[in-house]
């Protein structure tokens, strides 16, 4: 006779850093169910747009995460641009898309060593962390941080990254992505990975489609989602196509997320040899305000944010409102849970690379 | 280069209608995107965006805020439970018709309706949750 029970999975587990809550409604180990429960660190960031002048505010769309954080700002500051009607210096478009992609192999290489630590790769967790620091180094050199920039602004960026930085950060990358390879073959190629990961957390797309599945977890699903083709900042003119693999599995997400890096290394290479000097920081005139509506559709690493800002003439915004990638794939991990195996929970949910800190903004 | 601003259509429509162009949109292949709520002071607007092929489309729905109510699209749009139970969460609406009805627990809050709290002084602590 079957029995069913439900197991409580988080918000303090071993595989999250962050907490998110599932109910686990299992038959035996199979689990039927999986009610998600979140809040524990809701910050009500939003609300500080009241309070916060909107220059300021790339501060507080930086610190929604500590992964993503350089997004985050480009994403806002695209967004308030937008609504001022401001056409940025082509050099910041450029330099904002090497500082995001950059960032984007920093957070995969980050969830490469998550996903590895889930199923008991350690010692691939520790080399990710070990690579993730190069790449750490060449954000630290441009930027001068390391996991909050503070380098974009409405308007641009706050500084400038010479020539002679992008001449070295060119000369790093081919070592760098050397060293990004040889830790993300295994997870796509090692038979002992496949076997947790193929066929495991099917999301068929249909289903993705239905539930508004975005990012890598979309594309593992074989959707071609991906908000930089929409051409927004540095982006156009671009040569390039999403990632997109049809597994619709644990190992198509993967999959994805590995070919990007590669991708990412191709977009700064190009970027690096379009771009041209000039200025990075367009000076908007004190006095005035962004008015009117607009949501700004930016690809993070975890896949489309939206940044919805409304303005009414004053500092303040009347709304400042983020849709993360992660609370858009909540809902079809709750699907890809459905008819899975109680030990694969794990890496089924660790392949949405759920960023909590975003969620909780 | 220029500066890349999207096109973005919003449509204001009554809250009735809803349901019925959610199911109209999912059935013409659309996907939600997000759904927004911004307190006017006087009233609530709930945006609710769809795109396809990279064109997003808004629905606007005006609400007074003596009678917070909205029809769910949770039926249509699993998704949308999320965005819907952040509604009452946060903003104290009221969602009919939601498939998986946190019933205001949905975040562990401090405050009653955070983003749009009675117009009287400070919202009590609604305890711990």
């Amino acid at each position: 006779m079957v029995q069913r029970t439900i197991v409580p999975f988080g918000p303090q587990h071993p595989v999250l850093p962050e907490p998110i809550h599932l109910d686990l409604v299992l038959e035996d180990e199979l689990v039927v169910q999986a009610i998600p429960s979140i809040g524990y660190v809701h910050r009500g960031l939003e609300m500080l747009a009241a309070k916060k002048d909107y220059h300021e505010m790339v501060y507080v769309a930086e610190r929604i995460c500590g992964i993503c954080s350089a997004i985050h700002g480009i994403g806002y500051c695209i967004a308030a641009e937008a609504l001022l009607q401001v056409e940025i210096p082509e050099r910041a478009a450029r330099l904002r898309v090497i500082i995001g992609e950059l960032s984007r192999i920093h957070s995969h290489i980050l969830w490469a060593g998550l996903l590895a630590d889930g199923f008991g790769f350690e010692s691939l967790f520790m080399h990710s962390w070990r690579v993730r620091e190069l790449i750490l180094d060449l954000l630290e050199e441009a930027t001068g941080g390391r996991v909050i920039f503070g380098i974009s602004k409405v308007g641009g960026l706050r500084r400038d990254i010479d020539d002679a930085q992008l001449e070295r950060m060119a000369g790093k990358l081919d070592l760098v992505e050397r060293e990004c390879r040889a830790i993300t073959d295994p997870l796509i190629n090692d038979s002992t990975v496949k076997k947790r990961t193929v066929g495991v957390g099917k999301l068929p797309m249909e289903i993705a489609h239905l539930l508004g599945a975005v990012g890598p977890t979309a594309r593992g699903s074989g959707l071609a989602l991906d908000a930089r083709k929409l051409g927004y900042g540095g982006y156009d003119g671009l040569k390039w196509e999403p990632i997109v693999e049809t597994g619709a599995d644990c190992h198509a997400r993967s999959a994805v997320r590995v070919r990007e890096i590669t991708q990412s290394f191709d977009l700064i290479r190009q970027t690096l040899k379009a771009i041209r000097p000039g200025e990075v920081d367009l000076k908007i005139k004190p006095g005035v305000n962004p008015k009117g509506k607009y949501a700004a559709r930016i690809e993070q690493p975890r896949g489309e944010v939206i940044y919805y800002l409304e303005g009414n003439g004053t500092a303040n915004l009347q709304r400042f409102r983020v849709r993360t990638p992660t609370f858009a794939n909540v809902a079809p991990l709750v699907k890809m849970l459905e008819g899975c195996q109680l030990a694969d929970v794990p890496v089924i949910v660790l392949t949405i690379d759920p960023c909590i800190s975003c969620t909780e903004r | 280069m220029t500066q890349f601003i999207e096109t973005q259509e919003v449509v204001a429509i009554a809250r009735e209608e809803l349901p019925a162009r959610a199911a109209q949109l999912a059935k013409d292949g659309w996907r939600i995107v997000h759904v927004a709520c911004i307190n006017q002071g006087d009233h609530l607007d709930v945006i609710y965006a769809f795109d396809k092929g990279y064109k997003l489309v808004n629905y606007k729905l005006t609400i007074a805020k003596d009678d917070p109510v909205v029809p769910s699209i949770s039926a249509t749009y699993l998704a949308a439970f999320a965005y819907e139970n952040e509604l009452q969460d946060l903003f104290g609406m009221k969602v009919e018709g939601l498939v998986l009805d946190f019933k205001g627990k949905f975040y562990r809050k401090r405050h009653e309706a955070p983003f749009n709290p009675p117009a009287c002084a400070a919202t009590p602590p609604a305890g711990k949750a």
